[in-house]
């Protein structure tokens, strides 16, 4: 009989979080699965490397980004519903030598707030932009969203998403990269993958802090509570029926041309 | 100089009512008095009758727009007609009298929102070049009729017709000292024609000359009376 | 401060050129904007005039960019704002309600044209409930109708000192006749005539490392329950009301046994004032009261003037938004207010002295 083999204990303290991150308002408010979290660590994380918490404004959208207002030792901004990325622009703008982190969801991003997005990346502003796509509106109770997957089914596509009736899901990323400057960081994130997602990240933070154009990260990421999923039926639905839809990886680099 | 006058300039578009309008205001704050100018614009403004509101005085002036004038000067037919309520029996009446059609801009567009307050370049060299009708003056106690766009034509450019009737109307009327106007011409022109002098010299004759049309209008109505 | 001009100097300029001599004068860093008549002009002198003395600006994809904008760069500390008309300022109440909610001091230059929707490009009064009220609160804000060019000047350079000061969000009323029109304008560096510049100052970077020099600036207009809710508007609220007697600004003459006191604001006040000057030449009790801010409105003040009246007569561009406010101030008061109305349409001196005298010598009922 093999020996027993004490389980490797997770120390899950204060001491492991990010010292960008409020303890004052730990535990976090998101639900149990969700992965803004995971995100938001990445983004702590970086935020400690690179020594910017004096510098740093970030701004969060309505919807569960919502709940990241005070998470975070740095000043923040809780905005109207899509209009997070003109409030970081009209910051940035006014001090350049901030550095503009706008937070929000598929919403946010893609939909109320696509025509902020869109110029914002064809006026190549220098802030960075981090989406959280859980292809569904969830704090309203899992609406049909810019991300939902064909025949998902969602509180407003209850027999599944009809994409001859609504279009297939936006592929924001790759909309970006098309239309912005060379000196643009796009990039496609995933929960299921830390190392990476943070070095995005730290990318992504980096190109606005070389002031060399948009930096955009999408993450994919998870809604167990919308989707009504188990742990197991979660973390399959991010990898394998997200992932196919939504390429990850690092999709506009500064310099190189846009991979194809 | 009465205590208020109110001027109001009206043809059609492209004839450029707005410029003379804006001349007659600035002359006036040049020459120490309360002055205001507004345009009308909005929806008749390309291919309608486009009005000046001018009013001088020595008092702070009160609305902007008025329903009387004082004196009323009218470039075409269809200006008459829009601003016949603008007369009192004591209304100066001032319109071109060539036999000279005024300009027409063909097309009508609703929301419009703006204006040229001198015509466009090309179309102004059309001003005061097509034979017409004369104006029909309307009733009205004082009337001032100068062939301005015959003599823009003819003699200087139909482009200065506008500037012609601004001479006549500082000659009819004495509301300002013509030396005054001439230098709010020359603020108003010099970016203009910064690189082409030719072209204010031009403006400057045509005042002149308006000027000199009514002195022979005067002359004419004293000899006919 | 730097200043825009040598000494005093009077011009015959637009409307809107006047704006921007303000917002320069008044240290405005930044604006934010979209074209919409007949505001478009501040845009045009303000990119050509500011970058004299180093300011910004950006033009955004709407109005609600330009709004949320602006509101980032007050929120960066610098004395931004932004204009608009009509459809604009519809679009706008919604960055104007997160300043409501935020008390974020940004400044507005509102140029009423026709409305409702795209009506007229032209002039209106229009839009006085939309600026006092137009968001989804109590319209906890500061509003400045004025009715010349010098106004215009003045009050442009007193909306960004007040906005920083008070903290609310903070308006110049205008219209497209004030901003079209010439006339002559007197304009100063306000420090030589003793108008204190108020500063402004970030509400984010601060300095000091957030969570170790100081606590971090976390700003949000959301709230959990009913009762959080409350406790925040009830004090907002009560500052509001407490700092309106200081705020509150308007003009009057005749009231004092008068048969019947014109009421107007903006432009149409220059033709209710001239209209009363005339009948009051021609013996007739006629007083004038104009409401200079509209948020906060002059209440007690109209009262005290209505008090000694035998009636009103208001008039404006506009069908009882004026109206609307004079009513709610005069509850109670038993007198006859008779109106002249005329949604879009300007309103002339000879208009107002006819119906005001057809009133006095009672052949119109009103």
């Amino acid at each position: 009989m093999p020996a027993r083999r004490e389980p490797e204990r997770i120390v899950s303290s204060v001491e492991n979080m990010p010292r960008s991150w409020r303890r004052e308002t730990k535990p976090h408010k998101f639900c149990p699965g969700c992965g803004h979290p995971i995100i938001l660590k990445a983004l702590g994380e970086a935020i400690d490397e690179l020594a910017i918490l004096d510098r740093v404004v970030y701004g969060c959208d309505i919807g569960c980004s919502l709940l990241s207002w005070d998470f975070f030792n740095v000043d923040s901004i809780q905005t109207h519903h899509g209009r997070t990325t003109p409030v970081i622009v009209g910051l940035k703008r006014a001090r350049p030598e901030a550095i503009g982190i706008a937070y929000m969801g598929d919403g946010g991003g893609y939909a109320i707030g696509a025509q902020h997005l869109v110029n914002a990346a064809a006026r190549d502003d220098k802030i960075t932009i981090i989406l959280c796509n859980n292809t569904v509106y969830a704090m309203t109770g899992g609406q049909l969203a810019p991300t939902t997957l064909p025949d998902q089914a969602t509180e407003t596509t209850p027999h599944g998403r009809d994409i001859n009736l609504t279009g297939p899901p936006t592929l924001g990323p790759e909309m970006l990269a098309a239309i912005t400057g060379p000196g643009a960081y796009v990039a496609r994130g995933t929960i299921l993958n830390y190392p990476q997602l943070k070095k995005i990240i730290y990318r992504a933070l980096v190109n606005q802090m070389e002031g060399r154009g948009l930096s955009f990260v999408e993450v994919l990421s998870s809604c167990p509570t919308n989707w009504g999923t188990n742990a197991r039926e979660t973390l399959d639905y991010v990898k394998n029926k997200m992932g196919k839809v939504f390429p990850v990886g690092e999709i506009k680099v500064p310099g190189q041309k846009e991979v194809q | 100089m009465a205590a208020l006058t109110k001027i109001a300039l009206a043809g059609e578009g492209g004839q450029g009512v707005q410029a003379v309008g804006e001349i007659l205001a600035e002359a006036a704050f040049r020459d120490g008095l309360e002055a205001i100018y507004i345009p009308n614009f909005g929806v008749e403004q390309r291919g309608g009758v486009s009005i000046a509101f001018v009013q001088i005085g020595r008092e702070k002036i009160g609305a902007p727009k008025f329903k009387k004038a004082d004196i009323l000067v009218a470039l075409s037919q269809r200006a008459v007609e829009r601003t016949r309520s603008y007369l009192t029996p004591n209304t100066l009446f001032v319109y071109d009298s060539s036999a000279i059609e005024p300009p027409e801009i063909a097309d009508r567009a609703i929301g419009v929102q703006n204006w040229d307050t001198v015509a466009p370049e090309a179309f102004a060299d059309q001003v005061g070049s097509q034979p017409g009708k004369p104006i029909q003056p309307p009733p009205a106690a004082k009337i001032v009729g100068i062939p301005a766009a015959q003599v823009a034509k003819e003699e200087l450019s139909p482009r200065v017709f506008n500037i012609i009737i601004l001479g006549a109307i500082i000659a009819a009327s004495q509301i300002l000292p013509p030396e005054v106007v001439k230098r709010a011409m020359e603020e108003k022109f010099r970016e203009k024609f910064a690189d082409k002098p030719q072209l204010a010299e031009l403006n400057y004759r045509a005042f002149a000359r308006g000027q000199e049309l009514f002195q022979k209008f005067t002359a004419k109505e004293g000899a006919d009376g | 401060m730097a200043k825009i001009v040598e000494g005093e100097q009077r011009r015959f300029i637009t409307g809107n050129e006047v704006v921007v001599w303000g917002a320069l004068a008044a240290g405005g860093d930044l604006m934010y904007g979209y074209p919409i008549t007949p505001q478009n002009e501040i845009m045009h002198y303000w990119t050509r005039l500011a970058p004299r003395f180093g300011k910004g600006f950006l033009q955004t994809e709407d109005e609600l960019s330009a709004g949320f904008a602006t509101l980032g760069g007050v929120m960066a500390g610098k004395k931004a704002f932004s204009g608009t008309s009509g459809p604009g300022n519809v679009l706008m109440q919604e960055p104007i309600s997160m300043a409501e909610m935020m008390r974020i001091p940004a400044v507005w230059i509102i140029q009423q044209r026709g409305g409702p929707s795209t009506a007229t490009v032209i002039y209106s009064q229009q839009e006085t409930r939309l600026t006092c009220f137009g968001g989804n609160g109590e319209g906890l804000r500061i509003v400045y109708s004025t009715a010349s060019h010098q106004d215009l000047f003045d009050y442009t350079i007193k909306a960004l000192n007040t906005a920083w000061r008070y903290r609310f969000p903070t308006f110049v009323l205008g219209d497209g006749y004030q901003a079209k029109m010439r006339e002559a304008v007197t304009l100063y560096n306000p420090e030589e005539r003793g108008i204190e510049i108020v500063p402004s100052e970030p509400l984010v970077l601060q300095p000091g490392t957030p969570a170790r020099d100081r606590p971090p600036a976390h700003h949000r207009n959301t709230f959990n329950i009913e009762e959080e809710l409350l406790a925040v508007l009830e004090e907002q609220i009560e500052e509001y009301e407490s700092l309106a007697p200081q705020i509150a600004e308007w003009e009057e003459a005749g009231a004092e046994d008068s048969q019947l006191i014109l009421v107007a604001h903006g432009v149409v006040s220059r033709a209710a004032r001239e209209a009363r000057d005339a009948l009051a030449r021609q013996d007739f009790p006629v007083g004038y009261f104009r409401p200079i801010t509209l948020r906060p409105f002059p209440a007690a003040a109209l009262r005290r003037a209505a008090q000694k009246s035998r009636g009103l007569l208001v008039m404006e561009s506009a069908h009882g938004q004026l109206v609307s406010l004079v009513k709610e101030a005069l509850y109670g008061l038993k007198l006859p207010i008779y109106t002249l109305l005329r949604p879009g349409v300007g309103i002339t001196t000879e208009e107002a002295q006819e119906k005001a005298r057809a009133l006095l010598t009672g052949k119109e009922e009103g």
